[in-house]
């Protein structure tokens, strides 16, 4: 799984520091670029890519313009976390400066919140009924 | 959702949790916890128990081994991770990672090293060729 940011130091500062993430690979590929993954702390096996949109490869300026832009503005909601105890989660992650667009709201499918990474990339977390 | 009506005990619970995160090298005393909480003991244990299914306690000693772990693989000595996270002796220190980890600690650090190294002698192979194609990494 891959998530695009704009600031891969905030980015670790977020998913690991904010959201208990662990570091699975953190390795410098030259000329600083950066190969920066990490996990879930209950699902070790799902690593996430935290990709840094910036120009190189096939990633020209036009291109890291849009999706800065996009990723700023909210475009995109990048995944849905599962929690045990989404009251809980959500008073520590608030605690830490995590920005909720949604507080926890019982909808038909059970009960969700919606959280916002460093970036503006938004996440559904959900505590199944 | 009966919780959500319990915001207050919510609050409560979470910051002796995080205390925990925070204060885990120091000498805690659950029972501080508790009274800070304005819980009496048997129903702080219960309720934190219930939130993170695990007890105050247990909780504490899972945060050590867990910062340990971070500790030693950034090859950080026995000894000091054993003084960092706060255990008393490193036969304590030794005997529970090794309950909780599998390994001794000499064995993980030493695992951890050989691992990070292989990464960083060649990066590439933590890479899949699509992302290191779409970055420019590879011809």
């Amino acid at each position: 799984m891959c998530i695009y940011v704009l600031n891969q130091d905030s980015a670790y500062d977020f998913y690991v520091n904010k959201l208990g993430f662990a570091v699975h690979t953190d390795a410098p590929m030259g000329e600083g670029a950066r190969w920066l993954t990490v996990t879930p702390p209950e699902q070790p096996e799902l690593e996430i890519t935290l990709f840094l949109v910036a120009e190189g490869g096939m990633f020209d300026n036009e291109t890291v313009a849009t999706m800065s832009s996009l990723i700023k503005k909210g475009t995109f909601g990048a995944a849905v976390f599962t929690c045990n105890d989404l009251m809980a989660t959500y008073q520590e992650l608030k605690t830490k400066g995590v920005v909720f667009k949604k507080p926890p709201t019982k909808e038909f499918y059970g009960y969700e919140a919606l959280f916002v990474d460093d970036s503006g990339n938004w996440f559904s977390l959900s505590q199944p009924v | 959702m009966e919780q959500f009506e319990k915001v207050y005990l919510y609050k409560r619970i979470v910051q002796a949790k995080l205390f925990i995160d925070n204060n885990f090298a120091c000498n805690i005393d659950l029972d501080n916890i508790a009274d800070q909480a304005c819980f009496s003991k048997f129903h702080f244990i219960r309720l934190f128990k219930t939130i993170y299914g695990k007890s105050p306690h247990n909780y504490l000693v899972w945060v050590r081994i867990d910062r340990a772990k971070k500790f030693l693989a950034d090859g950080i000595s026995v000894l000091d991770v054993c003084q960092r996270v706060g255990f008393d002796s490193p036969t304590s220190f030794t005997a529970t990672f090794k309950k909780m980890a599998g390994q001794t600690p000499s064995a993980y650090r030493r695992q951890a090293a050989v691992k990070k190294g292989a990464i960083f002698a060649n990066p590439l192979t933590a890479v899949p060729n699509c992302f290191a194609e779409t970055h420019g990494w590879i011809k």
